[in-house]
């Protein structure tokens, strides 16, 4: 079934100058095993623009210091920089508040955060948490284990053959017992979009808060937190071209404000007796003990590079790879693209007849193609399509059609030598 | 480029395609199951030993061409030998497939077609996924056996 990416219809936008944003981007000019990288894993990892390390290198140069304490002037400069850095996310999310934006290491400790946390003051046994049937592993386990702990249970919404979800299955799942529904924006193991507007009205119709996983769609697609009008949004930053190890867990006020903190320890309080400790407000009280402060001004900085590119044409770009990619491999004799949502981004899982993902993703590394091959943390998108695992290739708009190109070509070879 | 055609060597192709003693075993006296959480490699083996000698293997499961070969072959050759031997075989069959070599007099017949794997070292646990599951076999541990 051919699929229809949503058209790079965006009047007015320049060509993308994708070989000038290339050189932004240093990793991706180097050779692997004698061939030049092609770099299709972007939905595991991004990589990193030179901009981002320099804030980071400048804030270990100059600026290194802890925050949110000290008088001294690095103190103060190294606050500034973490604290501007939850500013601009809140802006390119285009939060309400920036005091809505909580650093944590990832989506994944983001969404834990939200288990344990709302999970503590707002789920009870007998409670229903509704998930989809496309979710990553780290929204679906923290969630089970929530349930383990207070007698919930954990409800899932299908999908359909295509990898899209059933709105009307959703909607029959909504109830008077659903406490939270959490789902992926975009499948990392289809690359589907979900209509998330629709299914956070559907819910938020019958009083239900909404958790999205933004992982796979920042920077993929445009987020905008008011009109999505989701409770929370998690974000991984190193999937958005910043640092590893620090992400984004928006929650709107009001619910972050009745949430009991997460973890103790020092950053997350006013005052501290061995009688009473009085926590801080929103959102320091999320962030106890010293934090990954370079990871935030990478990520700071990772934003303004992205909002320095013209983003839509870079996102057109990035849906022309993606229809070109799945155009061609759907021209290939023995290939099934796995996820033919009619609204994809990114994201292209496929099959090679008789040959494993693992060997296909063996030989294209000697080709020096990265792509992934496996279950994709989705073990559970696995089941539905009842296959073991899928090869996956990601893109990013510093991917070229020659690199498309590269992967045809590569998908050539291992049906040469599986065909042998 | 020719590396490739090393490690994916017709016998390995061969097997994979039509892996021997493949299927499942009724009565077996020992069996384990093994997992490679990364690729999703799932396997089954199931035992027949009779003193110290293992008189009937098979195995079922789904994996990649490595993996799948690996098993296949390694039921060949571990079937009408002792469990000794088939210790000392597991011994020089990781050598080769860390080093790409054995220097024992250890004779790996064909499973020498294995030593293009040393130059994978990410695909090494492909190879010896039913190894493991072998020695858990004969150990008996029950649990699942996983290459993480």
């Amino acid at each position: 079934m051919p699929i229809v990416c949503k058209p790079p219809s965006r009047a007015g936008s320049r060509p993308f100058d994708v070989r000038k944003v290339r050189l932004d981007f240093p990793a991706l000019h180097q050779e692997i095993h004698g061939k030049p990288l092609v770099y299709l894993d972007n939905a595991a990892t991004s990589q990193t623009p030179l901009s981002v390390m320099e804030a980071v290198r400048s804030f270990y140069a100059k600026d290194r210091a802890n925050i949110h304490r000290g008088v001294h002037l690095l103190s103060q400069r190294a606050t500034e920089r973490y604290e501007e850095a939850r500013k601009k996310v809140s802006r390119f999310l285009n939060a309400p508040d920036a005091k809505e934006i909580v650093f944590v290491r990832g989506a994944t400790e983001g969404i834990n955060l939200v288990a344990q946390s709302f999970g503590h003051s707002r789920i009870r046994a007998g409670d229903e948490i509704l998930v989809s049937a496309m979710e990553h592993h780290s929204n679906i386990v923290p969630w089970q284990f929530l349930c383990r702990r207070t007698g919930a249970i954990l409800r899932v919404a299908p999908m359909d053959d295509r990898g899209e979800m059933i709105v009307e299955e959703y909607e029959k799942l909504l109830g008077p017992r659903t406490k939270l529904v959490a789902l992926a924006q975009v499948s990392n193991a289809l690359g589907t979009v979900n209509p998330v507007r629709e299914l956070i009205d559907l819910a938020h119709g019958r009083g239900i808060p909404v958790l999205l996983d933004g992982a796979q769609a920042a920077p993929h697609v445009p987020v905008d937190l008011q009109a999505l009008d989701c409770d929370f949004y998690v974000l991984s930053g190193h999937k958005m071209f910043g640092p590893t190890g620090i992400g984004v867990l928006f929650g709107k006020r009001e619910l972050l404000e009745e949430m009991p903190p997460w973890q103790g320890g020092g950053d997350m309080i006013l005052s501290v007796s061995f009688e009473k400790t009085v926590v801080a407000a929103i959102p320091h009280k999320f962030e106890a003990g010293t934090p990954n402060i370079a990871g935030g001004i990478g990520l700071g900085a990772a934003v303004d590079y992205i909002e320095a590119l013209d983003f839509q044409a870079a996102l057109a770009h990035e849906e022309e790879l993606l229809r070109r990619a799945t155009a061609a491999l759907e021209g290939i004799d023995g290939i099934r693209v796995i996820g033919t949502a009619r609204h994809k981004a990114g994201v292209l899982s496929f099959l090679i007849r008789d040959a494993h993902p693992h060997d296909v993703g063996t030989i294209l590394d000697r080709e020096g193609i990265a792509i992934r091959a496996g279950h994709h943390c989705a073990e559970p998108v696995m089941r539905h399509f009842g296959i073991p695992a899928t090869t996956r290739a990601s893109f990013a708009f510093y991917n070229t059609h020659e690199e498309v190109d590269a992967l045809v070509a590569g998908i050539a070879k291992v049906k040469e030598i599986f065909g042998r | 480029m020719n590396d490739l055609y090393d490690l994916y060597q017709q016998v390995i192709l061969d097997h994979n395609r039509n892996p021997r003693n493949f299927g499942h075993l009724d009565g077996p006296t020992h069996r384990a199951s093994g997992h490679n959480p990364l690729c999703g490699d799932k396997l089954s083996l199931y035992l027949v030993v009779d003193g110290d000698i293992v008189k009937e293997v098979r195995f079922e499961g789904s994996g990649c061409a490595i993996s799948t070969a690996s098993a296949s072959l390694m039921t060949q050759s571990i079937k009408g030998k002792k469990v000794s031997e088939v210790e000392e075989l597991f011994q020089g069959f990781h050598q080769l497939l860390t080093t790409g070599s054995t220097q024992e007099e250890i004779d790996l017949h064909k499973l020498e077609v294995f030593s293009g794997v040393s130059a994978y070292p990410a695909r090494v646990k492909c190879a010896t996924l039913p190894w493991h599951t072998l020695q858990a076999a004969l150990q008996r541990k029950s649990d699942p056996i996983s290459t993480e």
